[in-house]
């Protein structure tokens, strides 16, 4: 492996926005995400805002409060020490808690806010008052400096998913329609300007199936009719990515139930392996293997043509292998490495 | 084998679907599991075992349409054409359109001028239209209008994609709760008559309430909200009583909850919840589909001997990692120079990968029913391509009930 200067694909991209339909490891991407960012050195913040608390059960760490912890140490390169990632749990409440106090002095009436359901007020009836002050805390610790350098390198958010992607970014429409004048709106329109800056790119996660890689497809086109350039779209994540060590007429053949029976029954003769291994002892074990080998020929025909539609969107894809051994940070780190090993971060 | 101690007893959907005082199924789960896939199955194994059946989707994407063969769902049932209709079954499928569904409501409940004040309010548009808990009132309102038609003798639900199984029993109820609550009665206060008393009370409250949301949202959203409200105001009391009543409804034995997971952490996780969230709610649960689970015609190879064997058959020192990590951009494959038996190397890693996968599979799902030993599972074996027509639904139906 050449060493890489640090020439990535997302050179000046500071806020990493990591969508995905659900079930396709977005939190996990993200959280991958922002470890291979960090290992260029620096610090990176890993945020979600959904309440699920992803990214504690992803790191092995307990609940994450309002507040930003340190949860991993990226590997680094011989060169460069790894950087730290750092995970926020954000939600609206504590947002606008410390959005009052920040800007108007007014912690204590932010609590009196609260008590009075202010909280069911803007998950309830304003929706898009709750997206602006979570996109705008994403956009505060983006832009977040001190003594004049930024405390981030990059700020990856682990963002709805794309069913509901363009509305959470869409902020200055779904807010300009509550609020015409007056300092929401104005926070809006910042909150705004960083998510439609050159900083912020737009990552989607998917699996090579059907319906995850047409709503991607979906995602995408919204995203770009909506911000009619505004909006930076970034990468295609291609997650669960299996490895096939077949050829192509080797594929062909499986899948189509006509692979070289003699040579398999041939090669598992040599390691040993004959007779019937099947539940009920019925079945020979060429004949097994031969349907799963069938079985994934056609998964991976079919993932090539999903790739091929992938492609079509004209963003950068990068693939993460598929952990088989169950998801742990051992886990994480070799999805770190993917991406970085691509140019991802 | 002490695995072999703790099994979960046997989910029999059949029973289920045949019985005809089951007239609600709902179909709840995390995000990504096949909660819209399992409830069209269901329906069209329940229509092709005789019943009339309508399945109500709640998902934005038109997943069910395409899986049902029909070009787009709108806000009404649309019959699906079966190929068997030899049990004299139906089956309708509709796609719920939640603006289409508040709008009615309001249009229903309000007077046309004030109708007409309440659809054109800035709050009404975002509130109707969000994702927010709105979806899921409007699913639970939609439920209880079919069920009212007594068109159907069964109603099979697919719950809101929402970010945590939960909001689905949360969010009617918060809603509700919220029209009903005391910031909208603050808030409306002032325009009610004989308000007085009450405003002095909570006068401090108010003015601070006040106080900060014109500092921070402008006087217009404040006099945009009291609007809203004041014109809701007549409303809230029927909102209230039909979340009761539609959550009344769910906990009649008539409801069965099918909780929907694939055998991966979080989506079991979510189930967990979910199954200890409605026993607290005295809702009616049948039990869980385990779907997308993994088997092998070939089980009694294991995946330690798979993998030794697959290495015997290498060149010593071989570079086996190296060869499997190769295939990954789908490029040049090695495996070819690397062994005279390329299919078999390849056979027999990708058998040991499956039953890791399966093992991983069965610890997970062994996890869940250790945690919850009375809830029957019933098992949907993973298919290799995705559903797009009745035919691979009906797999999925014939897979659920034969575990």
């Amino acid at each position: 492996m050449p060493v890489r200067a640090r020439d990535t694909d997302w050179e000046g991209v500071r806020l990493h926005v990591v969508t995905g339909k659900g079930g396709t490891g977005k939190t996990t991407v993200a959280g991958a995400l922002a470890l291979a960012l960090a290992s260029a050195g620096g610090r990176v913040l890993l945020m979600e805002v959904e309440g699920r608390q992803g990214i504690a059960q992803l790191f092995d760490c307990p609940p994450l409060p309002y507040g930003e912890r340190k949860v991993a140490v990226a590997p680094g390169t011989p060169t460069v020490p790894g950087g730290d990632v750092y995970a926020l749990a954000a939600d609206a409440e504590s947002a606008l808690i410390e959005y009052l106090e920040m800007f108007y002095n007014l912690r204590h009436a932010g609590r009196t806010l609260t008590r009075l359901g202010i909280v069911d007020f803007a998950t309830t009836i304003a929706p898009g008052l709750r997206d602006v002050l979570l996109t705008g805390k994403a956009a505060e610790a983006t832009r977040r400096r001190t003594r004049g350098v930024h405390l981030y390198d990059a700020v990856v958010m682990d963002a709805p998913p794309t069913g509901r992607i363009s509305r959470f970014l869409n902020i200055a429409t779904e807010v300009s329609g509550l609020a015409k004048v007056g300092p929401i709106r104005a926070h809006a329109d910042t909150v705004q300007r960083v998510i439609r800056s050159p900083e912020t790119a737009v990552h989607f996660v998917t699996v090579l199936e059907e319906m995850p890689v047409q709503e991607t497809l979906d995602g995408i086109a919204e995203l770009r009719g909506l911000s009619k350039g505004g909006l930076q779209l970034g990468a295609i994540m291609i997650n669960m990515v299996r490895p096939t060590g077949l050829t192509d007429d080797q594929l062909t053949a499986a899948a189509s139930g006509n692979l070289d029976r003699h040579e398999l029954v041939l090669g598992l003769k040599t390691a040993g392996i004959e007779g019937s291994l099947g539940p009920s002892g019925s079945t020979d074990v060429a004949d097994a293997l031969a349907a799963e080998l069938g079985e994934h020929a056609t998964q991976v025909l079919n993932q090539r043509d999903y790739r091929r539609v992938l492609a079509d969107a004209g963003q950068p894809s990068y693939d993460l292998p598929l952990i088989t051994d169950g998801m742990d940070l051992a886990g994480l780190y070799r999805l770190a490495a993917a991406l970085r090993d691509q140019g991802a971060a | 084998m002490s695995e072999e101690t703790k099994v979960a007893p046997r989910l029999d959907t059949d029973r289920l679907l045949d019985d005809p005082r089951t007239r609600i199924i709902v179909c709840c789960g995390s995000g990504g599991v096949g909660k819209t896939t399992a409830a069209a199955a269901l329906g069209l194994r329940a229509a092709e075992r005789g019943r009339h059946v309508v399945v109500l989707t709640v998902d934005p994407a038109r997943r069910l349409a395409q899986s049902m063969g029909l070009s787009s769902l709108d806000n009404t049932p649309r019959p699906v054409p079966l190929p068997d209709t030899a049990a004299g079954g139906t089956l309708d499928a509709m796609m719920l359109d939640m603006k289409r569904t508040f709008d009615e409501i309001v249009e229903a409940h309000a007077d046309p001028d004030r109708a007409e004040q309440i659809l054109a309010n800035p709050f009404y548009q975002s509130l109707s239209s969000s994702f927010a808990g709105t979806q899921e009132y409007m699913a639970m309102e939609k439920l209880g209008q079919l069920r009212r038609t007594e068109q159907w003798d069964l109603i099979v639900v697919d719950t809101p994609p929402s970010r945590s199984a939960l909001d689905f029993l949360d969010a009617p109820q918060r809603l509700s709760r919220f029209l009903d609550g005391r910031l909208i009665k603050l808030l409306t206060a002032p325009t009610r008559a004989g308000g007085r008393a009450y405003l002095k009370v909570v006068n401090v409250s108010f003015s601070v309430l006040t106080g900060i949301v014109t500092k921070v949202l402008g006087a217009q959203v404040l006099r945009d909200v009291q609007t809203f409200v004041s014109a809701f105001d007549t409303m809230f009391g029927g909102f209230r009583e039909r979340a009761e009543d539609t959550y009344r409804l769910l906990q009649t034995p008539g409801t069965a909850f099918l909780v929907v997971a694939t055998p991966e952490p979080d989506a079991l996780r979510e189930a967990s919840y979910f199954v200890e969230r409605l026993s607290e709610d005295r809702m009616p649960l049948a039990g869980l589909i385990l779907n997308r689970v993994h088997r092998s015609p070939a089980a009694r190879l294991s995946a330690a001997r798979s993998t030794a064997a697959a290495e015997a058959l290498l060149p010593a020192g071989g570079q086996a990692d190296n060869a499997h990590s190769a295939g990954l951009n789908g490029g040049g494959v090695p495996l070819a120079e690397a062994t005279k038996y390329p299919l078999a190397v390849a056979a027999l890693r990708l058998h040991a990968e499956r039953m890791q996968l399966i093992a991983v599979e069965r610890r997970l799902s062994q996890r869940f029913t250790a945690a919850h030993p009375a809830v029957p599972v019933a098992r949907v074996i993973a298919q290799p391509e995705d559903v797009h027509d009745l035919a691979a639904l009906r797999v999925i139906g014939e897979s659920l009930s034969d575990n």
